[in-house]
């Protein structure tokens, strides 16, 4: 079969492409824990989380979970994926919408304890966008805003295969 | 056939010129709207109160950011394919306005990020990628400044912009593929959309406006750039602008 000069350009350009997507995809997959921002409660007790250096965990805060220390600045939470919590403790100020049941990333480092000790929280905010109205409604109508997990988290599974 | 006329400077440089003040005074009436609604017509967020109506300049840029990549990387393959003089032109006619929406994206991205996450910038994969493409685009025009021979520069550059594609659905897809500290998509094809109607009109209108500024200006940009490379062409001497 005879390709014109126009074609054989095509297909090296289209070989091209594909070899890119192809190495982009494996070199994804391979940094794919690194390219991770937080790890959930859930990741944290199947033991995926570093042990000896700082990182991030997210979830929901949980719904009554929030003590204010006497000092003022401490707070106590715990950090919730529906499914396993962790104990958080962080001094500082927190982000306007840090609040409970609503999705926080906090970095820091694991304690002995079991309790993480966080230096920086941060809200994380969820896609939803509607007037204060409508979600007063919604939640009279029992409709949670949130759903099952929190907003930007992947689905929860136990990745056995893996 | 007929379409291919325009792939020729000499007949695409006077339809860009009849097109420009279209696209332009369309993208102004659709920002004024776009704006109104954003502004005063939509109502403000359960949670965020008044800070979210950045979106209405955000997210609009941050899609434009993105397509504009996609619009070039679609002219590179015709540029290497078919070497045709217009797509390498049009590459670099709208790489300034790609890079501008990118970076607006970014700007206006971490003054909301300030009050909202309590950080300005975080390197979360969506956000890293974003920056990427920022410095691709940067490169890009680097690089075709960088190479004094036009059509050298024209393939390398479509060689780049080619290989940096790759760049735009790991941006898209960020967020559902690893936990990120920017939320999820609010509108999706798939998934239908998670804002009220009037906030989503707004950024939609916007979305359009920007459209039409990309489309007015990078048609006014390859004008200029049709004349500079080519000035010495035989329907250039005959133009009104030159002429006069």
């Amino acid at each position: 079969m005879m390709l014109t000069l126009r074609a054989k350009r095509f297909v090296w350009v289209a070989l091209g492409i594909v070899t890119l997507s192809v190495a982009v995809a494996l070199v994804l997959r391979a940094f794919n824990s690194n390219l991770v921002f937080f790890f959930t409660p859930t990741e944290v007790s199947q033991n995926k989380a570093p042990k000896d250096r700082t990182f991030r965990i997210g979830g929901l805060v949980t719904e009554g979970s929030v003590q204010r220390k006497p000092d003022g600045l401490t707070v106590a939470f715990t950090v919730t994926d529906t499914i396993q919590s962790i104990p958080v403790r962080y001094t500082g100020i927190l982000p306007d919408l840090f609040k409970e049941g609503k999705g926080v990333v906090a970095q820091g480092r694991m304690g002995g304890d079991g309790v993480f000790t966080a230096s920086e929280v941060l809200a994380k905010h969820d896609e939803n966008y509607m007037p204060p109205e409508a979600a007063e409604a919604l939640k009279r109508a029992g409709h949670p805003i949130e759903g099952k997990v929190f907003a930007g988290q992947k689905p929860v599974v136990t990745q056995a295969g893996k | 056939m007929s379409l291919f006329k325009y792939s020729a400077p000499s007949s695409f440089y006077p339809l860009a010129g009849k097109l420009v003040p279209w696209f332009g005074v369309l993208a102004f009436l659709l920002a004024v709207g776009g704006l109104y609604l954003g502004l005063f017509v939509a109502p403000e967020d359960y949670q965020q109160g008044e800070v979210y109506r950045i979106i209405f300049i955000h997210v609009p840029s941050a899609w434009m950011g993105m397509f504009i990549y996609l619009v070039m990387a679609m002219y590179a393959v015709l540029a290497l394919v078919y070497q045709t003089r217009l797509s390498a032109m049009m590459m670099e006619a709208l790489a300034p306005t790609g890079m501008m929406f990118t970076a607006l994206a970014l700007w206006t991205g971490a003054l909301w990020g300030k009050p909202t996450w309590g950080t300005y910038w975080a390197f979360d994969a969506r956000m890293t990628s974003t920056l990427i493409l920022l410095f691709l685009y940067v490169g890009y025009l680097a690089l075709m400044n960088a190479i004094e021979d036009k059509k050298r520069a024209d393939k390398a550059g479509a060689l780049l912009v080619l290989v940096g594609s790759i760049n735009v659905p790991i941006i898209y897809f960020s967020v559902k593929w690893w936990n990120t500290l920017h939320q999820g998509a609010s509108v999706s094809l798939t998934q239908g959309n998670k804002m009220a109607a009037t906030m989503l009109a707004g950024m939609l209108v916007m979305a359009l406006a920007c459209w039409m500024y990309s489309l007015a200006v990078s048609l006014c940009r390859v004008r200029a750039i049709i004349l500079e490379r080519e000035p010495h062409a035989a329907w250039v001497k005959h133009i009104r602008e030159v002429q006069a």
